[in-house]
């Protein structure tokens, strides 16, 4: 399998390569369905709606009380014997792990899974430092041995079936061809024993950072998490600064509505609360703990009251398993480590519109993102937001803003308003489409492609209403 | 959160918004809409001077556009009667999206009063009217798309179902992943059409498997998508607007 690359920039080519791909769009519409099916399952009769109006709410409060909570997470913390550190951006981020690392002279990092992570690309960063960092998420260890990058947020490994992941197997660490799953999960779960057993550091993430008891948790099925933190004598944990929640008991309904709405659970296999390095006397665990707080374009959505509620999102993954353009393109074609619904209000913050201004249109406004955010994060009106910001017409506070306005478009908007505004041009306008219906074009570009053109009845719905108007009075004359 | 809507009782008059597309491509689905309303008992106000809620502009980031074409539409209802729109997504935009596209301006207390008139058509003749019909028509077996706008937005997923149950002779098949997006979406489908192709093809399968002879829907944007990829593979499945449907089999 050839390495590629993707890139925001190119959403239109990446979605024409992933459409005419049955094998993608075999695996997306099998996995996304499956996801759907499992997650209605399992709220059952939950009333669900007051569950999403708690959980948006415990995120709205701690969203509310940013800066307070992040300063009292970080005294707890402290307090706790974890070391924090705050990083203005990736860059500081990677350098202030690759510090850790060096002050051990780590050589090998184990890594849980960690969206932040791969959003200021550590890995890479790591590695040319000569430190190896290895991914222990089955997923994510299979998108790194085929030197890709993670399709989902929760599973990373979703564009791949059996068979693919048999050969990468297969190709990349000799393991028989099989489709076993059984067998290739044991191969797996093996050749990372070996690695955690020599790891120097353990890299996580974060799900929720508690603080108002300076604890760490982390939600994951695999074990590799527990892992992670557990075996490796240092280990970091790294996070945006969102993450954080006020209270411990703002903790259990996010959990609940995460592993549902994630992937159907009810529960994880593994459910991390790191609230410590190893204390005196026992006997597993790191000597040294960290967390590394990253910003990276966070405080700026925090200043706008409407952006704000892009930092709500726990990560569950449901908006992009119920996304209708996501199941079709897949999660490679936004070519942003956040796919789908979030990822496309969520990256133009992260890497500037210049790049990403074809994601806030990769929407038909459906709804069903919305719908089924967890922590009702209004997805669709932050997409509508986003378009606003692209064309000029926004507060023109995202990087980029305005890069898609072009003179014709504005000036077609221009043109649409003038009619809109000009009742009796409208209805001039409006006949005569209707008489000379016969001269409508065949062909309306891309539209005919896949359709035929609609073609403008003969009469409008104003001379149509006129007429039967006139009919009725008639008849009462009568 | 989507407050609970109560319904007024019938009214004696309502206005009538046809939408543009309404007006341009399917003025007989508008005609029937009122018809039907006026079968009820009620009158039926036309505002002459109506022409686009504004959506388009709106969803594209034009926001000044749309809140200029919006603010034209504001005046046309000065009476306090109900506000009858055939179609979720234009009724959609009126009721959930005028009050945050005027709020802090001037308009702000006329654009809230209106949204709180808007009824998209099968919600009022389900709600309000309490619509009774007597089939009259063929046996047939026809699929409902709901609009996303209307299933989600307006939260009317249950009404165009309603009625057309009230059709004995008329058999609503079901289809798979019925709530799934027609892939329309307004300019979504000029400016994704790939991705927009690859969901009408999906939709188009589904009714055309579920056996439906028919699709009917509230929505003319996802009819002109669904019923334009049906023309064009030659397929004789036909798409008709609930009102018109429900006009010609009842009357």
């Amino acid at each position: 399998m050839s390495v590629q690359t993707f890139t925001p920039r190119e959403f239109h080519r990446q979605a024409h390569d992933a459409l005419g791909n049955p094998q993608i769009r075999a695996n997306f519409r099998k996995a996304m369905d499956g996801l759907m099916n499992k997650r209605r399952d399992s709220f059952g009769d939950w009333d669900l709606e007051t569950l999403r109006e708690l959980g948006a709410n415990i995120r709205l409060r701690a969203l509310a009380k940013l800066p307070d909570l992040l300063e009292q997470l970080e005294a707890n913390c402290e307090a706790n014997g974890i070391k924090v550190h705050w990083a203005e951006d990736g860059e500081q981020a990677c350098r202030i792990i690759r510090e850790i690392c060096q002050s051990h002279d780590a050589r090998s990092v184990i890594k849980g899974k960690s969206m932040v992570s791969e959003e200021m690309h550590l890995n890479a960063h790591l590695e040319e430092a000569g430190i190896e960092a290895l991914e222990s998420d089955l997923g994510e260890y299979l998108v790194q041995l085929n030197e890709q990058t993670p399709s989902h947020i929760i599973m990373p490994a979703i564009h791949l079936n059996t068979d693919e992941i048999s050969d990468i197997m297969h190709d990349k660490t000799g393991t028989e061809r099989t489709r076993d799953v059984d067998y290739m999960t044991a191969a797996a779960r093996q050749q990372l024993r070996e690695r955690f057993m020599a790891a120097d550091v353990g890299v996580s993430g974060v799900n929720f950072a508690v603080a108002e008891t300076g604890t760490l948790c982390l939600v994951e099925n695999e074990g590799n998490g527990r892992m992670t933190t557990t075996v490796p004598p240092v280990h970091v944990a790294v996070t945006g600064i969102e993450k954080v929640v006020e209270h411990l008991r703002d903790v259990p309904p996010l959990y609940a509505l995460l592993t549902r709405s994630a992937t159907g659970q009810h529960v994880t296999t593994y459910f991390n609360m790191i609230s410590s390095p190893r204390k005196e006397g026992e006997h597993d665990g790191p000597s040294e703990v960290h967390l590394v707080l990253v910003d990276s374009g966070r405080s700026r959505i925090y200043q706008d009251d409407e952006l704000l509620d892009t930092l709500r999102c726990i990560r569950c993954g449901a908006c992009m398993n119920h996304c209708p353009v996501y199941t079709r393109v897949g999660g490679h074609t936004y070519g942003t480590t956040y796919p789908g619904p979030i990822g496309s209000i969520l990256s133009p913050h992260l890497m500037g519109l210049e790049d990403t201004k074809d994601l806030p249109t990769a929407s038909s406004l459906c709804g069903a993102c919305g719908e089924v955010c967890p922590v009702k994060i209004p997805i669709p009106d932050l997409l509508v937001r986003l378009r606003r910001e692209s064309v000029g017409e926004g507060r023109g506070n995202v990087a980029g803003a305005g890069v898609k306005r072009t003179r014709k478009e504005a000036a077609a908007w221009k043109g649409f308003q003038w009619m809109a505004t000009h009742p009796s041009a409208w209805r001039a306008g409006t006949a005569v489409a209707g008489k000379l219906r016969a001269l409508t074009p065949s062909k309306l570009g891309a539209w005919t492609d896949y359709r035929t053109a609609p073609k403008p009845a003969g009469t409008t719905l104003h001379a149509l209403v006129k007429r039967h108007q006139a009919n009725k009075t008639r008849e009462e004359e009568r | 959160m989507t407050p609970v809507k109560l319904y007024p009782p019938k009214p004696e008059k309502v206005y009538f918004f046809g939408t543009c597309l309404v007006d341009l491509f399917y003025p007989e689905a508008g005609l029937d809409a009122i018809r039907l309303l006026e079968r009820e008992g009620i009158e039926v106000l036309f505002p002459e001077d109506q022409t686009c809620c504004g959506q388009p502009a709106y969803t594209s980031g034009y926001q000044q556009e749309a809140r200029a074409v919006a603010a034209a539409q504001l005046g046309l209802f000065p009476e306090p009667w109900p506000i009858v729109v055939p179609s979720g997504s234009c009724g959609g935009m009126m009721r959930t999206h005028y009050p945050q596209l005027f709020a802090g301006t001037d308009l702000e207390e006329q654009a809230n009063e209106v949204a709180g008139r808007i009824h998209e058509l099968t919600e009022f003749l389900v709600h309000v009217c309490h619509l009774k019909l007597e089939d009259r028509g063929e046996p047939e077996k026809v699929a409902m798309h709901t609009s996303c706008s209307a299933r989600r937005e307006m939260g009317l997923a249950e009404t165009g179902p309603a009625l057309l149950a009230q059709l004995g002779q008329v058999e609503v098949v079901e289809q798979a992943r019925a709530a799934e997006c027609c892939g329309f979406g307004g300019t979504f489908a000029v400016r994704h059409p790939e991705v927009s192709a690859a969901m009408v093809e999906d939709k188009t399968t589904a009714i055309a498997e579920a056996g439906a002879q028919r699709f009917v829907t509230s929505d003319c944007g996802c009819m002109m998508n669904i019923g334009g990829r049906f023309e064009q593979q030659k397929k004789p499945v036909k798409g008709e607007h609930i009102a018109s449907y429900l006009w010609r089999r009842t009357s």
